[in-house]
């Protein structure tokens, strides 16, 4: 049915995964200092995350694929020649600077909510300002920021199929290279599309998993 | 690099049409999506699993797949079927990218919405809806007067946010030829090879259409909030007992 481009299919599920992989740690990075700045910058620091959270979340992502790509080739030109931007790295910098303008303002509102006798209780035991964020918020962070993130990195999981217009050779692009050598559109994309949904349901359900880890031992009603 | 106003300013009425095509693809993919939002919805708040099924996998499927690929199987997987391209019917609309995209973009936007919408529904307070009841109201009454009504308050925070999703999902009709906003810029930068310019100026319009229908829906919001009605005589008022 797949004339032979299962494994191709296969491979291109592989990069989809990387890309989305780099795309998430690069972004949490991104997102988790934007929220520190936002919640305890001063004001320079937190007008630079306000900036970049309001451009980075009113642009497409795909034209943000476009400018890290098309702009990073022009400004690459100009150091060198010969250099060749790697539309993977623009691809996955560029998912991964959307996500992080969305993960920022998880992470505000995940450090917002711990309350705020905990850090005063931090600064009387006398702990410094960084080992109060270490051993107090962060590990209530994760609990708080995860249902979130989640949400966040399934959108990213989906968002991925755009670096294949860029010529990354995600499972997209192997099924668009499947599609023109068969000409049988409707099977490749339907393939692609079950591998997606495969990959969805499988984070749905990781996430499912890790929430209820990150809750255990915390007070429900019901 | 050589930084060139002049070409933002050149291209800025092309640019301008592509807005245009990237509202109407949007405002037409939202309206139409509402209408199948609202049915998909209730029959997910079904406890009949026959009556779940047929919604709840539309939904799975358009949720759990890459927009571009559900354009991608429209526009060109339909159109591999000779049944299709046979048809008089069909092939007039599914020949062209732009009714493709706007099917793509309404189920799209219905599947997102559904949900949304079933959230609110559930999240109608249990005593309205037993209230309706008591003063004999029939479930299509309830829905109709109460329910419903109380939902599309409770979801309008979220469905605006699926509406800004949606005007940026629309950049990717230009992956099939379509000249929305950044298909123009696509198309001018393929002729002058200058993307930075020509990026920048569509990414400064889409900012403005993004933060200007935030600033609508946040209007419309504050008009339909209900504000708690003040209680003539507070309890404090009423004086020792």
């Amino acid at each position: 049915m797949l004339q032979g481009f299962g494994p191709q299919l296969l491979a291109g599920l592989a990069i989809t995964v990387q890309v989305a992989l780099v795309a998430l740690g690069v972004g949490l990075i991104l997102g988790l200092s934007g929220g520190i700045a936002k919640v305890y910058g001063n004001r320079a620091v937190r007008g630079v995350a306000e900036v970049y959270t309001t451009i980075f979340r009113g642009l497409p992502e795909f034209l943000v694929v476009l400018i890290a790509f098309f702009g990073g080739s022009l400004i690459l030109a100009q150091f060198s020649e010969d250099a060749e931007l790697n539309a993977f790295t623009a691809g996955s910098l560029a998912l991964a600077t959307t996500f992080g303008a969305y993960a920022t303002e998880v992470f505000r509102g995940a450090f917002q909510s711990i309350p705020p006798g905990q850090i005063e209780a931090g600064k009387a035991v006398g702990l410094s300002g960084i080992k109060i964020m270490r051993r107090i918020v962060l590990p209530q962070v994760w609990r708080l920021a995860l249902p979130g993130l989640g949400n966040l990195f399934l959108s990213l999981l989906k968002d991925t199929a755009l670096v294949s217009v860029i010529g990354v050779d995600d499972l997209m692009r192997k099924a668009d290279i499947a599609r023109s050598v068969t000409k049988d559109s409707f099977t490749m994309y339907a393939a692609a599309a079950v591998l997606y949904l495969l990959l969805t349901a499988v984070t749905t359900l990781t996430l499912h998993l890790l929430e209820r880890r990150a809750n255990r031992g915390i007070r429900r009603t019901a | 690099m050589d930084f060139s106003f002049e070409l933002i300013i050149a291209s800025l009425p092309q640019l301008l049409t592509g807005v245009g095509m990237t509202l109407q693809l949007v405002a037409v993919a939202v309206a139409l999506g509402f209408f199948i939002a609202v049915p998909v919805a209730i029959l997910r708040t079904s406890r009949n699993p026959l009556v779940q099924a047929l919604p709840f996998s539309y939904v799975f499927f358009f949720r759990g797949t890459p927009l571009l690929v559900q354009i991608f199987l429209i526009y060109y997987g339909l159109g591999s079927f000779e049944v299709v391209r046979n048809s008089p019917l069909l092939w007039p609309i599914l020949r062209e990218a732009y009714w493709c995209a706007l099917i793509a973009f309404t189920l799209n936007t219905a599947a997102y919405s559904a949900e949304i919408v079933r959230g609110a529904i559930m999240a109608v307070p249990f005593g309205e809806i037993e209230a309706a009841k008591a003063i004999g109201m029939t479930r299509v009454q309830a829905f109709r007067r109460i329910i419903l009504p109380r939902a599309f308050r409770i979801a309008l925070p979220a469905y605006g946010n699926e509406i800004i999703f949606m005007i940026k999902g629309s950049a990717l009709a230009s992956t099939i030829t379509l000249l929305d906003l950044t298909g123009m810029a696509r198309k001018i930068v393929a002729r002058t090879y200058k993307p930075v310019e020509v990026f920048l100026a569509a990414g400064i319009l889409y900012l403005i259409i993004v933060y200007g229908v935030t600033w609508v829906l946040k209007r419309v919001e504050k008009r339909l909030s209900i504000t708690p009605p003040r209680l003539p005589v507070k309890a404090e008022d009423a004086g020792p007992v």
